[in-house]
C-alpha cells in the first residue's frame, strides 16, 4: 500500500484491546522521514492508544513496528526515546521547579570532576535552545515561562534525547495565534532537519498549514492516509465523523423554534484576566453554542456564569431580577447547573459511587441537615441509570471505574437530578465514544424541547450546529458574534471564527 | 530577582535585622564569644537539619531524626562503657547502622508505596525503642579521646571559639549545599519534589533517589548523635526529644517549601542561627520567660508560611499576565 | 438494611480481627488479662482500664477521623490538649464554676480549631503547614497559661471528669462512648459525611457541585479542636493538674496512627468513626498488653512498631493490590461472567 522508499517508522496491524472494548483494530500507519504527518480523529477514535503504542506506553497486543526497516519493540517510553522516539504532549511533562537548563539535562549533567558543571551546562542549554529561536535566561526556573516556551524547551528535550522521530500530541492547545506560528517554524526546521513528526491536534486551519499527509482513524480502526494537499476539508470532516452524525444533523436542524421570554439576561459580564465583559440573552427552550478555539475564553464563560469565578464587571438578571452569582451554590440556587471540561478534576468525585456522585449535587443545595434518604438516593440513582443508560454493573460501583462517556453521564444526571432550569456544558462529548456522543446530543434536544435552557461549548462545529439555535463565537477573551436561523452552518461558523481571526491579527 | 530567591532573601533580612535589633540592646551579642557558642550549642540542630532540608526538598518528611540521635548517643555510651573499642571506630558502626535504617525507611515509602510521614513515624518509635533497650539509664561517657575532641577548637579574634562540632556543622552545611547544587543526585532530589510522576517520565530513578535521600537523612541523623553525645559527655535515650520538630521549623523559616522543590540548604542555616538568636536574646533577657521561645517561633514559622503563600500567589499572577 | 449492616461489619473486620489477635496473644502470657469484677460500684480489670487510658487517643482520634477524611491533618492536637488542660486548671482555680470553665474550655478548643480550619480553608494553606504553627507554638501558649509551673486543682467536680464513674464504667469511658457515638450518628444520619468524603476526594468538584467546601473544612478543623479540648480536660482532670510540657506530648502521632489502622486513607475520602476508635483501642491495648505481659518495659516502643509496620504493611497498596489480584484470579475462574452484561 505504503511506498516503502524513504520510510521511517512504519507500524502495521497494530491491535490493542482494553477490557471491554477493541482500542485499536490493525490500523497500519506510515511515517516518512522530513515529513509532518498529522494523525486525526474524534475523540476516543484512537489516536492517543496508537501513539502510546508507538512509544512503549502500552503494550501493544499484535502487529509489528519497523524503525528505519529494523523491527523495534518499545518496552516504555525510554526505551523509545533511545530507539529514537520522543513524545511532547500537551500538558508540558517537564518540571516546573527546575531552571530550564536542567530540564534539558536532567539525568546527563555535564560533569568536571564528579561535579555538575553547571556553567558548562547552561552554556549547552543556551547553544541547544538557539536552533529554536529561543533566548532564554535558562538558569531561571521552567515556571517562569509561557506554556509556548515551556512546550518548546520540552520539544528540544526530546529531539536531543531521540532525535528522529517526534510526536506531538495537542501541542497548541492551550497557544495563542502568534505561539503557534512560532512553533510552527520550529516544526518546520525540524522537518528540514529530516525528523519525522506525528502531529495530533482538533485544529483543521493548522492540519492544513503544516502536514503534508493525514492518517483518519475512527473507532479504534483506520479510515485511511491522504496527502494534505489533494484531500478537501469537508472528505476529511466526513471521514472523520462519518455518516451517521451528518444525518442526525440534518434531522434536528429541522425546527428551531425559540419564541420565549428571555429569562437569563447578563449585560457587561465579564472579568479582568478572564474574559472580557458581554452580553449574553438566553431564552427558555433555547441552546446557546459557544464556539472559538481553545483559549478564546470559551470555558472562562462557563465559568463565570456559573459563579466558579466571580464576575468583576456587569450585571446578571434571572426572569427579570437581578441576582448575584458570586459563587456556585448561589447560581445553583437559581437552579443552574454545570459540567465542566476537565471531567477527571472538576466533575466526578471519583472514589464515591455512582449513587452518590448523582445525589451530589442536589443534596448539596438541599443541605447537610436534610439528608436525602437512602431509598430517595436509590430511586434517583436507578431513575438516571435508566434514563440515560449510564453503563455500570450496579449504582454502588466507585465512578472512576466507568468509561469516559459514563461518567460525563452520570455528572448529567447530577444535574438533572436538580431539575435546573439554566444548564451549562463545557464539552459535553469530549473523551467519549461515538455512541454515547450521539446519545448526550440527542439528550441536549430534549432537554431543550422540554423547555430548559442550555448553554453548550464543544470544539466540535459540526456538533454544535447539530443542536444549537443560537451559536456565539469566542476569540481573544471576547465574544466577537453571533450566528442565527439558517445561519448556523459549519462553514458559516468557521468563517466567523476565520475573519474574527483576521480582526485579530489586525 | 528571580522569585525562588525571595524566601531565602527574607530569611536573612529577618535575621540580619533581628541580629541589628538584638544587638542594638546586648552590644555583647556581636562578640566572636556568643558568635561561638551560637555554633556550638545549635551543631547537632543543624547537621540534622541538612538531612532534613533534603528530605524536605523531595517533598517527604523525616519524623524519625530525633529518636535517632537519642539512639546514636545510648549506642556510644553503653559501647564505650562495655568495650575496648575506639570512638572512632563505633562512630563508624553506629553511622552505618543509622544510614542502613533511613535507607529501609526509603524503601518502605518507595516500595510499598506508603506515606512517608506514618513510615518515619514507626521509624521514629523504633529507634526510641531501641535506645531503650540498649539502657533507660543516662551513661556518662568518659572515653578520653572524648576530651581529647571536646578540647579541639580553633580561637577567633575576641575570644570567641570555633569547637570541633561547630566547625564539623559548618562543613556539613558546605558539603549539603554542593551535593544539593552541584550534584545529579541533588537535582534528582529537587525533581522528586517538583512531581514524582513527571520525574519519573524524565528518567530520575525514583526508586534509588527516595532511598539515598532517607539514608542521607538516617547518615546525617547518626552524625548530629555523635555529636550531641561529644555535646552532652553522655547517651540518654530520653535526649532530643522534638528535634525533628526543631529541623523542620529551621528548614521551613529557612524558605524552603514545606511541600518540596523550591528551597536552599543554605536557608536552612540561617533558620538554625534565626532559632538560636531567639534563644539567645532570652537568656541575656534573663526576665523572659522560656516559653517565649516557642510562641515567637512559631509565629515566625506562620510568618514565613504567609509570605511564601503570597510569592506563590504573586508569582501566578505575574505568570497569566505574562 | 441488613446489606448495609453487612458492609458496615465488613468495613470494620480487619480492625477487628487485629485487636482479637493482639488481646487473645497478651491474655496467653498474661492469664488474668479478661477478668472483670465489680468494687464500689465500678468494673475493674485489664480490658476496662485498656478503655479508660485509651480515652484521649479515642477523642483525638474521632476529630482526626474527620479532618483526614477532607484530605487534612491536625498536627496541633496534642498541643491543643495541653492549651486547654491549661485553661481549665486556671479557669477552675480562679474561682470559675465547673460548668462555666467546661464552656471556657471547650470553646478554647474549638477556638484553636477555627484558627486551623481558617488558616486551611480561607488561607489555603497545606493542612501539615498550617497545623504545624500551633504545633510548635501551642505548648509556650499553655506554658504561657499556667506561667511554668503544673497547675494543680482540687475541685471534685472537675476530677470526677477523669476519675469518676458512672454505670459501672469510669467516666472518660462513658464521655468516649457517647461522644464518639454521637459524632458518628450526626455525621452518618446526615449528609455530613457524604460530603466530607466528597471534599476530600475532589474538593473542586465538590465546589462546583455546590458543596460549602470552606465551611465544611473549618467544621472538621473545630471538631478536631472540640476533641482535643475534650481530651485536655480529661487528661489533666486524671492528674488533678495542667501539665503544659507533657500532657497530649505526641498524641497527635498515636491519634494520626489510630485514624491510619482504622483504614482511613491519609489521602482523604471514604471514612469511618467505628474503625479509627478501634484502631485508637487497638494502640492502647498494644500499650496495655505489652505492661502487662511482664515484657521489660524498655520493649514497649520496639514491639509497638513491629506491630505497627506489620499492619500497615498489610494495608499498603501493593500488598492489596496483590490480595485483590489472587482474589480476582479466583474470581475469574469461576464461569458465570459479570461483563457478558
Amino acid at each position: 500500500m505504503q511506498t516503502i522508499g524513504d520510510s521511517l517508522l512504519s507500524a502495521t496491524r497494530i491491535d490493542k484491546v482494553f477490557p471491554g472494548a477493541k482500542a485499536l483494530d490493525k490500523v497500519d500507519f506510515h511515517l516518512r522521514r522530513g515529513e509532518v504527518h498529522a494523525l486525526l480523529g474524534e475523540n476516543g477514535a484512537g489516536k492517543s492508544t496508537l501513539v502510546k503504542c508507538l512509544t512503549g506506553a502500552y503494550r501493544r497486543d499484535g502487529g509489528t513496528i519497523l524503525l528505519e526497516g529494523v523491527e523495534v519493540d518499545p518496552r516504555d517510553t525510554f526505551n523509545a526515546q533511545k530507539l529514537g522516539i520522543g513524545t511532547v504532549y500537551q500538558e508540558v511533562n517537564l518540571l516546573p521547579n527546575l531552571t530550564v537548563a536542567e530540564n534539558l539535562f536532567l539525568g546527563r549533567q555535564p560533569r568536571r570532576l564528579g561535579l555538575v558543571d553547571v556553567g558548562a551546562m547552561n552554556r549547552q542549554a543556551r547553544a541547544l535552545l538557539e536552533n529554536y529561536e529561543l533566548d532564554l535566561d535558562v538558569t531561571r526556573a521552567l515556571d517562569s515561562y509561557s506554556v509556548a516556551i515551556q512546550q518548546v524547551v520540552a520539544i528540544a528535550r526530546a529531539v536531543d534525547l531521540s532525535g528522529k522521530v517526534l510526536i506531538l500530541d495537542e501541542p497548541t492547545a492551550s497557544l495563542d495565534a502568534h505561539e503557534v506560528e512560532m512553533l510552527f517554524r520550529i516544526i518546520r526546521r525540524l522537518k528540514a532537519r529530516g525528523l519525522g513528526i506525528v502531529f495530533i491536534t482538533h485544529f483543521l486551519e493548522q492540519v492544513y498549514e503544516i502536514s503534508d499527509r493525514i492518517t483518519v482513524l475512527r473507532n479504534g480502526q483506520l479510515v485511511g492516509t491522504r496527502d494534505t494537499a489533494t484531500l478537501e476539508r469537508r472528505d476529511l470532516i466526513s471521514m472523520m465523523i462519518g455518516r451517521e452524525l451528518a444525518a442526525e444533523i440534518r434531522a434536528a436542524r429541522e425546527e428551531p423554534d425559540v419564541t420565549g421570554p428571555v429569562r437569563y439576561r447578563f449585560k457587561d459580564y465579564g472579568r479582568k484576566g478572564h474574559i472580557s465583559p458581554f452580553d449574553l440573552d438566553v431564552k427558555a427552550g433555547e441552546v446557546v453554542g459557544i464556539a472559538g478555539l481553545l483559549g478564546s475564553g470559551r470555558t472562562e464563560t462557563a465559568e463565570i456564569l456559573f459563579g466558579a469565578h466571580r464576575a468583576d464587571s456587569g450585571t446578571a438578571e434571572v426572569d427579570g431580577k437581578p441576582v448575584q452569582l458570586s459563587s456556585p451554590r448561589r447560581a445553583i440556587a437559581h437552579r443552574f447547573g454545570f459540567c465542566p471540561e476537565d471531567r477527571k478534576t472538576a466533575g466526578i468525585v471519583g472514589d464515591l459511587s455512582v449513587r452518590e456522585n448523582i445525589v451530589l449535587a442536589l443534596q448539596a443545595r438541599r443541605g447537610w441537615t436534610r439528608p436525602i434518604s437512602r431509598t430517595e438516593q436509590n430511586r434517583l440513582a436507578d431513575h438516571y441509570i435508566r434514563a440515560l443508560d449510564i453503563r455500570t454493573a450496579d449504582r454502588e460501583k466507585p465512578i472512576r471505574l466507568l468509561s469516559g462517556g459514563n461518567q460525563q453521564k452520570a455528572i448529567l444526571a447530577r444535574w438533572l437530578a436538580t431539575e435546573p432550569e439554566f444548564l451549562i456544558l463545557d464539552e459535553p462529548t469530549r473523551g467519549i465514544d461515538v455512541g454515547a456522543h450521539a446519545e448526550i446530543v440527542r439528550l441536549i434536544e430534549g432537554l431543550r424541547e422540554k423547555g430548559m435552557s442550555l448553554l453548550v461549548i464543544s470544539s466540535e462545529i459540526e456538533e454544535l450546529v447539530a443542536y444549537s439555535t443560537r451559536i456565539v463565537v469566542l476569540r481573544d477573551r471576547q465574544h466577537v458574534a453571533a450566528l442565527e436561523g439558517n445561519r448556523i452552518t459549519a462553514d458559516q461558523i468557521i468563517e466567523a471564527i476565520a475573519s474574527a481571526n483576521e480582526r485579530g491579527a489586525a | 530577582m528571580k522569585p525562588k530567591y525571595l524566601p531565602l532573601t527574607a530569611t536573612i533580612v529577618i535575621f540580619v535585622l533581628s541580629y541589628a535589633l538584638c544587638a542594638a540592646q546586648y552590644p555583647n551579642i556581636l562578640s566572636t564569644r556568643v558568635i561561638g557558642n551560637l555554633l556550638t550549642d545549635n551543631a547537632f540542630l543543624g547537621i540534622a537539619a541538612v538531612g532534613m532540608t533534603f528530605v524536605i526538598l523531595s517533598g517527604g518528611i523525616d519524623l524519625s531524626i530525633g529518636s535517632v540521635i537519642a539512639f546514636t548517643g545510648v549506642f556510644l555510651a553503653v559501647v564505650l562503657d562495655n568495650t575496648a573499642i575506639h570512638p572512632l571506630a563505633a562512630f563508624a558502626l553506629v553511622l552505618l547502622i543509622t544510614t542502613l535504617f533511613g535507607a529501609v525507611m526509603g524503601a518502605i515509602i518507595h516500595y510499598l508505596e506508603m506515606p512517608a510521614f506514618i513510615v518515619t513515624l514507626a521509624g521514629m518509635f523504633l529507634a526510641r525503642g531501641m535506645a531503650f533497650v540498649l539502657s533507660i539509664d543516662s551513661i556518662a561517657i568518659k572515653h578520653p579521646f572524648y576530651g581529647t575532641m571536646k578540647a579541639l577548637y580553633y580561637k577567633l579574634p575576641g575570644g570567641g571559639r570555633i569547637t570541633l562540632i561547630g566547625g564539623l556543622m559548618l562543613l556539613v552545611f558546605a558539603i549539603g549545599i554542593l551535593i544539593a547544587h552541584r550534584t545529579r543526585f541533588g537535582t534528582d532530589v529537587y525533581a522528586l519534589g517538583g512531581g514524582t510522576a513527571t520525574a519519573k517520565l524524565m528518567g530520575v530513578p525514583v526508586g534509588r533517589t527516595t532511598i539515598l535521600i532517607y539514608a542521607l537523612s538516617g547518615l546525617l541523623a547518626g552524625l548530629s548523635g555523635i555529636v550531641f553525645s561529644l555535646y552532652t559527655s553522655a547517651g540518654y535515650s530520653l535526649a532530643a526529644v522534638g528535634v525533628e520538630l526543631d529541623a523542620i521549623t529551621a528548614v521551613v523559616i529557612g524558605g524552603t517549601l514545606l511541600t518540596g522543590g523550591s528551597g536552599f540548604v543554605a536557608g536552612t542555616f540561617i533558620g538554625i542561627l534565626i532559632q538560636g538568636l531567639i534563644q539567645t536574646y532570652i537568656t541575656f533577657d534573663g526576665s523572659l520567660s522560656s516559653w517565649w521561645t516557642k510562641i515567637l517561633i512559631g509565629l515566625l514559622l506562620f510568618v514565613f508560611i504567609l509570605m511564601q503563600k503570597g510569592i506563590v500567589y504573586v508569582s501566578r499572577r505575574e505568570q497569566r499576565h505574562a | 438494611m441488613t446489606a448495609i449492616l453487612k458492609s458496615y461489619a465488613l468495613r470494620l473486620l480487619p480492625q477487628i480481627i487485629a485487636l482479637a489477635a493482639i488481646l487473645l496473644m497478651v491474655s496467653f502470657v498474661f492469664p488474668g488479662f479478661f477478668r472483670l469484677e465489680i468494687q464500689n460500684g465500678r468494673l475493674y480489670g485489664s480490658l476496662i482500664d485498656i478503655l479508660n487510658r485509651g480515652a484521649p487517643v479515642v477523642l483525638l482520634a474521632i476529630g482526626m477521623t474527620v479532618v483526614i477524611a477532607t484530605k487534612g491533618i491536625d498536627l496541633s492536637v496534642g498541643a491543643v490538649m495541653a492549651i486547654c488542660g491549661a485553661v481549665a486548671a486556671s479557669s477552675i482555680t480562679s474561682g470559675h464554676s465547673l460548668a462555666m470553665t467546661l464552656v471556657i474550655t471547650l470553646g478554647t478548643g474549638i477556638l484553636c480549631g477555627l484558627w486551623n480550619g481558617v488558616l486551611v480553608a480561607i488561607l489555603d494553606i497545606q493542612p501539615i503547614i498550617a497545623t504545624l504553627v500551633l504545633m510548635v507554638a501551642g505548648r509556650g501558649i499553655a506554658q504561657l497559661v499556667t506561667e511554668g509551673a503544673i497547675l494543680t486543682f482540687n475541685d471534685p467536680g472537675l476530677i470526677f471528669l477523669g476519675s469518676g464513674s458512672f454505670a459501672w464504667l469510669p467516666l472518660p469511658v462513658i464521655i468516649w462512648l457517647v461522644f464518639g457515638i454521637l459524632v458518628a450518628l450526626i455525621v452518618r444520619k446526615t449528609a455530613l459525611g457524604m460530603l466530607i468524603e466528597a471534599i476530600g476526594i475532589n474538593r473542586q468538584a465538590s465546589t462546583l457541585s455546590g458543596v460549602l467546601t470552606p465551611v465544611l473544612l473549618i467544621a472538621a478543623y473545630m471538631l478536631s479542636g472540640l476533641c482535643a479540648a475534650i481530651a485536655g480536660i480529661i487528661a489533666a482532670a486524671d492528674i488533678k493538674g495542667a501539665d503544659a510540657n507533657n500532657a497530649g506530648l505526641w498524641l497527635e502521632l498515636d491519634a494520626i496512627l489510630a485514624v491510619v489502622i482504622g483504614g482511613t486513607s491519609l489521602l482523604g475520602g471514604r471514612f469511618s468513626i467505628a474503625a479509627s476508635v478501634l484502631g485508637a483501642i487497638i494502640i492502647q491495648s498494644i500499650n496495655t498488653g505489652i505492661l502487662l505481659s511482664g515484657f521489660p518495659p524498655e520493649f514497649n516502643l520496639i514491639i509497638k512498631a513491629a506491630i505497627i509496620v506489620f499492619i500497615l504493611v498489610l494495608q499498603s497498596p501493593p500488598v492489596r493490590n496483590a490480595f485483590t489480584f489472587v482474589a480476582l484470579l479466583r474470581a475469574s475462574r469461576k464461569p458465570t461472567e459479570r461483563q457478558a452484561r
